[in-house]
């Protein structure tokens, strides 16, 4: 009896041994090798193969990324939006996370597809702001539309509503989410909204900005405004 | 035979132990009122639930903190909550001396009281249920129209520091609630749904039903002074402000 008990804890015991033997973390591999000139005679100029500079023909020497560089696509800042765990249906039905949003520059609107006064105003402050985009940025730059109606504005609707409204590029991305996700969403960006009868809500106009790591840099207040300040914003960050 | 007595005592201390961990809540009957700010219809009709008999107090948002450590004074990131907040906490799990476990929790963001409210399985009223339960005295269920009862109100405005009393100071109300006038202001699910802020004076496009001279103008009841108060708190703070007076209660659907 005392032999399979002192067994039984052995067992035990090891089991454990194994298992923290799994979660030993692994060596990060190091990032792929880059080349510079040692004299910089390119200034900051990268090379990825090893070879020799060909200004002063000196051998390259490897450089290693700092840090901070390695870690800038992958944490998130602790205002970032991409804290937030909640899920949204897109208007081609596929369901994400607001990270995986994260690399390019966000603006983002609240607006419902039934709305008949103020959203088809925001919404061509929206356009408006996208065709003053300067080219060769709009691939850094993606518009994203939140319905404050989820109940209503299925994705089905929504992309309904992309169609009719010539918002059904890439750049455009439409977002359903659960009752209390919108709600949510709607404190972080403070925007206010109240359902006044069941078609109608009465909403804040704010048009976000926020850079790739989801932090907010910008907002524009309003209806039909001067958005030449949101335009600079976005494409300082979109650069 | 004398193991089993006790294993039978241990469990029924135990089990009477969690059982008070869980906050006492009351039934509330639902019904329909005119609340100050209404829809189109004016009427709002609330169905049946339940909520807490208290607010949340300093002892309860301990034992969370520590289940939850993402909301622990050194670990919440500003997305969800400001500078201040527990500011007047020691540590994360230790409160000041001149602040008691008794006392309302204040200080929290909207984030926290809803990431609390869920981890009971319950969530924030909203702010119709809120007013609903809010407008009923000691004996009526819908005391507005009182003197008293508005007065009693206007007088806890009046009054500093009352977030320092401990909780269940105040009187029961019709619904067996505590607290709800007279120690601090609480959280509600849709605060945000009051546009009376400084960006809905500019932007919102409804904003004729809800702001200063045409929100006083707006509100169904011209007396009710002290629920006003209520809203404009509510429309001007985000859900990471944390304000020394401002706690929170849950309530749970029947």
């Amino acid at each position: 009896m005392k032999k399979s008990k002192h067994l039984f804890i052995l067992f035990i015991t090891f089991t454990i041994f194994i298992s923290c033997g799994g979660i030993t973390p692994k060596k990060k591999k190091a990032e792929t090798m880059s080349y510079q000139c040692p004299m910089k005679c390119e200034k900051d100029k990268i090379y990825h193969d090893n070879g020799t500079c060909p200004i002063c023909d000196m051998d390259l020497k490897p450089i290693k990324f700092t840090k901070e560089v390695k870690n800038k696509n992958t944490s998130i800042s602790e205002t970032s939006i991409f804290n937030l765990t909640t899920k949204w249906s897109t208007e081609e039905g596929k369901i994400i996370a607001l990270k995986e949003l994260m690399g390019k520059t966000l603006v983002m609107v609240m607006v419902y597809t039934t709305c008949k006064s103020a959203c088809p105003r925001l919404v061509a402050d929206m356009r408006g702001i996208e065709s003053k985009i300067p080219k060769g940025l709009e691939k850094n730059i993606q518009y994203i539309l939140i319905s404050i109606d989820p109940e209503t504005d299925t994705p089905k609707r929504l992309k309904e509503f992309a169609i009719e409204n010539y918002m059904d590029g890439k750049q455009w991305t439409f977002l359903q989410g659960s009752v209390d996700g919108v709600r949510e969403f709607a404190n972080v960006l403070a925007v206010k909204y109240k359902q006044i009868s069941p078609m109608d809500f009465s909403h804040s106009n704010i048009i976000s900005v926020f850079n790739p790591q989801g932090e907010l840099v910008h907002q524009q207040e309003g209806l039909g405004v001067d958005n030449n300040e949101t335009i600079t914003k976005i494409i300082n960050t979109a650069k | 035979m004398n193991i089993i007595l006790r294993l039978a005592i241990c469990s029924i201390f135990f089990w009477s132990m969690t059982a008070n961990c869980q906050s006492k809540m009351t039934n509330i009957k639902g019904g329909t009122y005119t609340p100050l700010y209404g829809r189109d219809s004016l009427q709002v009709t609330i169905g049946d639930f339940l909520m807490d008999v208290y607010p949340v107090t300093n002892q309860e948002y301990i034992l969370f903190v520590t289940k939850n450590p993402k909301w622990k004074k050194s670990k919440i990131i500003r997305l969800f909550a400001d500078e201040s907040y527990l500011l007047d906490w020691k540590s994360d799990t230790i409160i000041n001396v001149n602040q008691d476990l008794k006392s309302a929790v204040t200080n929290v963001s909207w984030f926290a009281a809803k990431a609390y409210c869920n981890e009971k399985g319950k969530r924030l009223p909203t702010v119709d249920e809120w007013e609903y339960v809010a407008m009923a005295n000691k004996k009526l269920p819908d005391a507005r129209k009182l003197k008293s009862y508005n007065e009693y109100i206007l007088s806890w405005y009046e009054k500093p520091k009352t977030f320092k009393k401990t909780v269940g100071s105040t009187f029961k109300n019709y619904w067996g609630v505590y607290d709800l006038h007279g120690l601090v202001w609480e959280w509600t699910s849709d605060f945000n749904s009051v546009l009376v802020s400084g960006e809905s004076r500019k932007d919102v496009d409804n904003d004729s039903n809800l702001f200063c001279g045409s929100a006083a103008i707006g509100a169904t009841d011209l007396m009710n002074y002290a629920a006003f108060m209520r809203y404009a708190i509510r429309g001007s703070v985000k859900a990471k402000y944390t304000l020394r007076n401002l706690g929170f209660r849950c309530v749970k659907d029947n």
